[in-house]
């Protein structure tokens, strides 16, 4: 997967999480928490919602990951099978 | 299974509890003795929660200890002595003056935990304002509700928020006189009709005379939600300070020299009495972090702040449970002595977890937002019964008790009843009241109880063990959620035709709010009108009150007087017996 479709799968499944959210404008360097109101069982439905998509197994220790784009797009993409 | 107790040693501490002997000292307690532990206004002007919290340690040679470090997000550190939160806190009080907020009015604030937030609660307990928190996490119809419930007059908030959340609701509430954003200068003067919060900070002066204040003066307005009805807003007064002051020091175990962190935002209950209040009365270092939960953070945290006592939450020990105890091995967390919980039961798996994890015992404590301080604790220097919330606090008598028919309360003294939990009225904390609801208030009490509306049971040794809630209310993440409110939201759709919502159990968090929906027709169930409902709540109500999982069904069901079987809709969703449903009215 190129790095703007992981980018493309995880805003899919975070707008299943938060469709009021507006994704367009979202600065991938910074944490979605800040741009869009998410909660602490949102983050972890993000976590196990692109587990499911993906297969990659995301660790609980790794979800930290999974607050910013860029980080998850980075964290993903060695991970994700062709 | 049943759980081992954790015993405790009688001697050998390297700090020993302040509750060595739970029977001596709760057999000689009196609030009048706690009360003579603090100080009082300078010339008898009366007691003030501003002035034992900061200005009384900030007069003398302690004005140079750390009140706050507060660690930001980025990694920043700011601190804050005795003698610069006294200056700020004067200095907003002035502010508060100027703009001619009278006593009594109500100053609430919308941000996150910045350091200007802990400037204003105490800025506005100085000028005789009583403060009342929103969680920045709320979205814009809770906020809109619990000002114009608590008539606030001013609002403290940040420019991100007040765009995000106020802008468009500001129209509506008239008498929110003055709101006042923090944010870079050119971004409020952006904004029409604000005023500018480091502005108002530089013009206003350093000295600050806290008026008279009488204990019995309201400083504190929390909002909590029942089964039905809008939110409640639970008045604390100024004398409250003597149950923060005197919980710290026997449920938290307060020592001088303590580092304290309490991880709760202020936003709700505990992360004002013990996010602020309590440890500043002991004179001790308060740290704040601003950043969400993130289990190494914490860790890197707890070792580098040397960190003593820690006081936290069920939703994140479950958190750090999942990710396991090897990440904490890299850490040297040989300053934390004291570990307590609140916020709803712990399990017994996670007190136990916390000697494997930390070497020590997990404390769960019990209170809610009405009794404004911890009511019933597990100690230091008490042996543990894992699952218990432990036994009640010197000068708090707490009791099951049975509600009769008739109206009037039997207490059960028998031990492993359920019943409801009571307590007997009079400690300092104790609300005075649900602003303009004095029904609601009033039937809070009966026989001489205060009712919790949770079950519970008491065992022989007289250690209170939780039971469930006596009403629908919801407890995700610590947070109380009234069901009546996210289903008002979700009635605001224009397809929506009923709505019972009701807390699922959640590994996790507890519970999570799931909403049962049936449609008007020519509506019809869809995964693009569930996304459109669930976005349309969480608008409205902010992640942490909108409902994670809507269902639809064909109707919700009711009584034939058409209140909603919540439990009804629990047991359906739980696969349990229905039980009595002769009251239901044919579906």
């Amino acid at each position: 997967m190129t790095d703007d479709e992981i980018k493309a799968l995880v805003l899919g499944e975070l707008k299943k999480i938060a469709p009021e959210a507006e994704t367009g404008g979202i600065d991938p360097a910074v944490d979605l928490r800040e741009q869009i109101d998410l909660d602490s069982m949102d983050i972890l439905n993000l976590a196990i919602a692109i587990h499911a998509a993906t297969g990659v197994d995301i660790p609980e220790s790794d979800y930290p990951e999974m607050t910013t784009l860029d980080r998850a797009v980075a964290y993903l993409r060695p991970r994700i099978k062709k | 299974m049943a759980w081992k107790t954790i015993k405790k040693p009688r001697e050998g501490w390297a700090v020993e509890p302040n509750l060595l002997d739970y029977e001596r000292v709760r057999a000689q307690f009196s609030w009048e003795a706690a009360r003579r532990e603090l100080d009082g206004l300078p010339g008898g002007r009366g007691l003030n929660i501003a002035h034992e919290a900061v200005d009384r340690h900030a007069a003398g040679a302690h004005g140079s200890h750390l009140a706050i470090r507060w660690m930001g997000k980025r990694g920043e550190i700011r601190d804050f002595t005795y003698a610069d939160l006294s200056r700020l806190t004067n200095r907003f009080a002035n502010v508060l003056r100027k703009l001619e907020v009278q006593k009594g009015e109500r100053v609430f604030a919308l941000c996150g935990r910045i350091p200007e937030l802990y400037v204003t609660v105490l800025g506005a307990l100085k000028n005789c304002n009583v403060f009342c928190p929103l969680f920045s996490a709320f979205g814009p119809e809770p906020i809109h509700q619990r000002i114009s419930i608590g008539d606030g007059r001013v609002l403290v908030t940040t420019t991100t928020l007040y765009k995000r959340k106020l802008a468009a609701i500001r129209d509506s509430l008239p008498d929110l006189r003055h709101v006042i954003l923090i944010g870079a200068p050119e971004e409020v003067r952006a904004i029409p009709g604000v005023l500018d919060f480091h502005q108002l900070m530089d013009e206003a002066a350093g000295r600050f005379e806290i008026p008279p204040t009488a204990p019995e003066d309201l400083a504190l307005l929390h909002f909590t939600s029942g089964t039905t009805g809008k939110p409640k807003g639970a008045m604390h007064v100024h004398d409250a300070v003597v149950a923060h002051h005197m919980t710290g020091r026997f449920a938290l175990d307060f020592h001088p020299g303590d580092i304290f962190w309490c991880t709760a935002d202020p936003g709700w209950v505990t992360g004002t009495s013990y996010g602020i209040i309590a440890p500043l009365t002991h004179g001790i270092t308060s740290i704040v972090d601003e950043a969400e939960f993130d289990a190494e953070r914490w860790y890197a945290l707890l070792q580098d702040q040397k960190v003593t006592v820690w006081y936290t939450a069920p939703t994140a020990v479950r958190m750090m449970m999942k990710i396991g105890t090897e990440v904490i091995r890299k850490y040297d967390l040989r300053n934390l002595r004291f570990i307590a919980s609140v916020g709803e039961p712990l399990n017994p798996e996670a007190v136990v977890w916390g000697q494997e994890a930390f070497g020590l015992p997990i404390h769960d404590n019990w209170w809610q937002t009405e009794t404004g301080g911890i009511m019933i604790a597990n100690y230091a220097a008490m042996d543990i019964r894992p699952g218990s919330m432990g036994r009640p606090l010197p000068g708090i008598d707490a009791g099951i008790v049975h509600l009769r028919k008739d109206g009037t309360v039997e207490e059960v003294t028998a031990p492993h009843i359920e019943g409801e939990l009571a307590l007997r009225p009079g400690w300092p904390s104790m609300f005075r009241g649900y602003l303009h609801e004095d029904e609601r208030y009033r039937k809070c009490f009966a026989g001489g109880w205060y009712l919790t509306s949770d079950l519970a049971k008491r065992d022989a040794e007289g250690y209170f063990w939780f039971v469930g809630r006596a009403d629908d209310v919801i407890k995700s993440s610590g947070h109380l959620i009234g069901p009546f409110e996210v289903e008002s939201a979700l009635l605001e759709h224009q397809a929506v035709a009923e709505a019972g919502v009701i807390g699922k159990p959640d590994p996790v968090a507890g519970e999570v709010v799931k909403a049962f929906v049936s449609l008007k027709p020519p509506n019809v169930p869809s995964e693009q009108l569930r996304a459109e409902l669930l976005g349309f709540a969480r608008k409205r109500l902010g992640a942490v009150v909108a409902p994670k999982e809507i269902d639809f069904v064909p109707s919700v069901p009711k009584t034939r007087s058409g209140k909603i079987m919540r439990r009804l809709l629990k047991a359906r969703e739980l696969g349990l017996p229905e039980g009595d449903t002769s009251t239901l009215e044919s579906e």
